[in-house]
């Protein structure tokens, strides 16, 4: 009987949030500031001939005006392609190009459009295909040159930014021999994250040199540790404060705003400054989502085995790399889906284009390869007549089989796809039929697609947890996990709970991260929260516990072997009426006649991710990330047949989440993971002209869904333990989205009757695709 | 810079101060009064994040300028005192990253003030205004239908 896991414990950040107290960068009281405001790009590909500066500095207020340089460093994680502000030239629309520091936003913004810059217009790429035709406009001449990771390879002379080749098995033999082959091409324009919160920064240098960052971030220690490589600053003397985010999924990964507010604060004299977006800055200026041309080929035996897969994944990173060349890897990781497949030639490249530059976004790239591949999969099963749900099951990748980088799995690092296959099947009520006629117009119809995820990070990346004992016997915890949302602070004093079988109410979860005085967590990116800093969490409660045993040894004159901890009280595990209060010894004890022994019980604990390595560049051979979370997934849409209109009924997911540590934060996660895989599916994208300008970087044009478009959500957990993760569980914050694109694509393919390759799903998309497929005018 | 004298009538203190003309109700809400509750998430009436009541009605305060404002009884999230639409959100795990929560709340509470038979169509129709990027909906529906469901059983008594 568990104490506090698997229940439905309410959020320890409840209070706060639902009173408007809870603080977020942007609500710092900003008297003693002053205020920064961009000019960002007009063009997406131009030579920047002139900015003239003069007439903004006749505003009253303006302290000082920035420009891109040379001398700056170049900036990026993987690869330095990217100046923090540009000169020479602008390679995407809303790339910055200068700040104005001014008392007053207002003032500055004033001053911002009194900037006039020049600019000379260059050819705009606007596709990886294109960004790779041999007389393609580089984005980066100067490739070769720029410093890089060692584990990334850009293409000297292309626009190649990395490429990561996968290569298992014989590809060519198995296309030879297979009955069946397919090949289609996806594709999915970029977009982006758009969480509530726009991000916002507040920098200063203090007096005695030491340089503090107040940021809207998932990472703050890699700001810390990234401020002191471009700056030459001591990394102990950079303090980042992260309080509650507004929102991530992945866009607050990206070193960003920092960089220029850092320029600022140091341009007048280290006084307090503030950057804050607006939404349509944080749209197209910050790094946005991926996109992506795939090319998928399928070999299959004429019962469905699939032999072989030819995959070519062409990510659009934009104008810079950021993230982009990790996503190629985590891609080409996972290339093939939850499938067993024995010959595999994937090459997954990160292809600079005219595009806002891309950074992590929820899944990491799985949503997007996912949707290329699970359509390839529908498409494979109707070329061979086969049920699509029965086509996967029968390749599902099993405990004893390898991944594409040649990995072996067992049933804790991939859980049990089968038997969530089962669960949808019957959920979805599949043997009724896939489409079920409603009247003339309209039919209701069932599709559906698989996931798995892993995390590709840092293989060093580490998480650390103190508990801090108050004398009343509650407990601090700190962890550098962001609170971006998904209540990981919330999970682990459940878990902590668990450990020491105390009352929850007794345990404080420090939400605001402070790089000075808590301790690491690498990154809240990757559903990697409640693995890392959750095992980081156990370790710090055992330590902890022996801490507590060895000082109630003393006081009950035992040995510390003999003693359990919980209840609040250490008690000899025999007889546990001989005990003492954990209030009474985690101070130290004191003895009747004054003498003391002990002090405060702080109980500490680390966790690093074990035995990842980097992929061999010749035939991806490696491991990225420690276990996978696999799910079945499917919708149930009304479709207009005559207008090509539809409407999300029922979404399902059924995800092996491992264990289920609170269900209802569990189900949060899925649903609004789902809800976001929808969203993109069906209506969300950066529509770009043909000059490469973003036409709808604001909320009522980029159509994110609203109350009443959301479906029913139907969600179930299988609990195949992952014996790594703490009481079993694995990372569910991107399961819910990542099979959603390929579920309603395929949905909306049978009922159309038409293959729809690309996002998202309009009916006039639609509309489109009949009217090429009919060859007739349907209007 | 030309200011003018205001008087803001907010969460039922009165509150004298000088604004420029230009000021946004948001803007003079989170700076000058310190009721950061209210959030800027799109500054064009988008999002609802910045939803605050105004003379009982639910109002986009980054669309409304402080002058339009003055003399008029203003609640911010700040405001409520154990409303049960702030009950519910926290049982119905209705939030997640918390940033669109106040304005929802302050939505939310507007319709069940108003229209306490609400029907799904009008509760849509309110709630729309808003957007939430965390959740799926369904535990913010689960909440104020919640609050919705209980009144209308308290007032059948």
């Amino acid at each position: 009987m568990s104490w506090s896991i698997g229940k439905n414990i309410i959020r320890k950040d409840a209070v706060e949030k639902v009173t408007g107290t809870a603080k977020y960068t942007a609500d710092a009281p900003t008297s003693n500031m002053y205020h920064v405001k961009l000019v960002i790009s007009q063009h997406a590909h131009a030579k920047l001939k002139a900015v003239n500066v003069a007439r903004a500095w006749d505003v009253s207020g303006v302290r000082a005006i920035l420009l891109g340089q040379s001398s700056l460093p170049l900036t990026g994680d993987e690869v330095k392609d990217r100046p923090i502000l540009a000169f020479d030239r602008v390679r995407y629309f809303g790339e910055p190009i200068a700040a104005v520091v001014a008392d007053e936003p207002f003032q500055a913004k004033k001053a911002a459009e009194l900037i006039e810059v020049i600019y000379e217009p260059l050819p705009v790429v606007q596709s990886p295909k294109e960004a790779l035709q041999r007389d393609a406009v580089l984005l980066h001449e100067n490739l070769a040159s720029y410093d890089k990771v060692q584990y990334v390879y850009p293409e000297k002379g292309s626009n190649v930014a990395n490429r990561v080749k996968i290569r298992k098995g014989t590809i060519e033999q198995a296309l030879l021999e297979s009955d069946v082959v397919i090949e289609e091409n996806f594709s999915l324009s970029p977009s982006d994250h758009t969480a509530m919160e726009t991000r916002c920064v507040i920098a200063e240098v203090k007096q005695d040199g030491f340089v503090h960052f107040t940021s809207t971030t998932q990472a703050p220690y890699r700001i810390k540790e990234q401020m002191s490589n471009y700056f030459n600053i001591d990394e102990g003397k950079i303090i980042v404060n992260a309080p509650y985010v507004g929102g991530g999924f992945g866009g607050k990964v990206a070193l960003h705003l920092e960089l220029i507010a850092y320029l600022a604060t140091v341009a007048v004299g280290g006084k307090q400054v503030k950057l804050h977006y607006t939404r349509e800055e944080d749209m197209v200026t910050a790094p946005g989502r991926i996109g992506l041309e795939a090319t998928i080929k399928l070999a299959a035996t004429k019962d469905g085995k699939i032999t072989g897969a030819k995959l070519l994944y062409l990510f659009d990173t934009g104008a810079y790399s950021d993230k982009g060349t990790m996503i190629s890897k985590a891609a080409a990781a996972t290339c093939t889906g939850p499938y067993q497949i024995d010959n595999i030639w994937c090459d997954s490249l990160a292809v600079y284009t005219n595009h806002p530059y891309a950074t992590a976004y929820r899944g990491f790239s799985h949503s997007e390869l996912l949707f290329a591949f699970e359509r390839a999969m529908d498409i494979l099963a109707r070329k061979l007549g086969m049920d699509p749900l029965e086509l996967r099951k029968k390749n599902a990748i099993l405990p004893g089989q390898t991944t594409p980088t040649q990995v072996p799995l067992n049933s804790s690092t991939v859980g049990d796809l089968p038997r969530c296959i089962n669960k949808l099947k019957e959920l979805m009520n599949w043997q009724e039929g896939t489409v079920i006629p409603i009247d003339d117009e309209k039919v209701r119809v069932k599709g559906i697609s698989c996931s798995w995820k892993t995390s590709t990070i840092g293989p060093s990346a580490s998480s650390g947890v103190a508990l801090l004992f108050n004398p009343d016997g509650s407990i601090n915890v700190l962890s550098g996990i962001v609170e971006i949302g998904m209540g990981a602070k919330t999970i682990l004093a459940q878990l902590l709970a668990e450990k020491l079988k105390m009352d929850i109410q007794k345990i404080h979860v420090h939400m605001e991260v402070n790089t000075q005085t808590t301790p690491e967590h690498y990154k809240t990116a990757a559903s990697r929260g409640t693995l890392m800093a959750g095992r980081a969490l156990v370790k710090a409660a055992d330590d902890a516990i022996r801490q507590l045993k060895q000082i109630a040894a003393q006081v009950l004159i035992c040995s510390p072997d003999d003693l359990d901890v919980g209840y609040e009280k250490v008690y000899v595990r025999e007889e546990p009426d001989a005990f003492v209060e954990v209030k009474d010894i985690c101070y130290g004890y004191k003895y009747p006649n004054g003498y003391a022994i002990g002090g405060q019980i702080i109980g500490k604990g680390t966790y690093t991710l074990r035995h990842l390595t980097n992929l061999d560049r010749h035939t991806g051979i490696g491991k990225t990330g420690p276990e996978y979370t696999i799910g079945a997934q499917g919708v149930e849409v009304e479709f207009n047949t005559k207008d090509f209109t539809y409407k999300i009924l029922k979404a399902y997911s059924v995800i092996d989440a491992g264990k289920v540590l609170n269900p209802q934060t569990a189900i949060g996660q899925i649903m609004g993971g789902m809800s976001m895989g929808l969203n993109h599916a069906s209506s969300e994208t950066f529509v770009f002209n043909d000059e490469g300008i973003v036409q709808n970087p604001r909320f009522r044009t980029y159509g994110p869904f609203r109350y009443g478009n959301h479906p029913d959500y139907i969600v179930h957990f299988l609990e195949n333990p992952h014996i790594d993760g703490p009481f079993g569980a694995r990372g569910v914050g991107e399961s819910g989205l990542i099979g959603m694109p390929a579920a309603l694509a395929n949905s909306l393919s049978v009922a159309s009757r038409v293959e729809l390759n690309r996002l998202p799903l309009t009916p006039e998309f639609i509309w489109h695709e009949k009217k090429a497929g009919n060859n007739d005018d349907l209007v | 810079m030309v200011k003018n004298e205001v008087t803001l009538h907010v969460n039922g203190e009165t509150r004298s101060l000088y604004i420029r003309n230009a000021e946004t109700l948001l803007y003079t809400l989170r700076e000058k009064l310190g009721l950061t509750g209210a959030k800027p998430g799109c500054l064009n009436g988008d999002c609802g994040a910045c939803t605050v009541e105004v003379n009982g009605a639910a109002i986009k305060s980054c669309i409304m300028l402080t002058i339009e404002a003055a003399n008029q009884q203003i609640t911010t999230v700040e405001g409520l005192q154990d409303a049960p639409i702030q009950t519910q959100f926290v049982e119905k795990f209705a939030f997640q990253c918390g940033y669109c929560t106040p304005g929802f709340i302050m939505n939310c509470n507007t319709l069940i003030e108003k229209y306490p038979e609400a029907n799904e169509t009008v509760i849509k129709k309110w709630l729309e205004s808003n957007i939430c990027r965390c959740t799926g909906y369904k535990e913010i529906e689960d909440a104020v239908k919640a609050v919705l469901t209980s009144n209308q059983a308290d007032s059948s008594v």
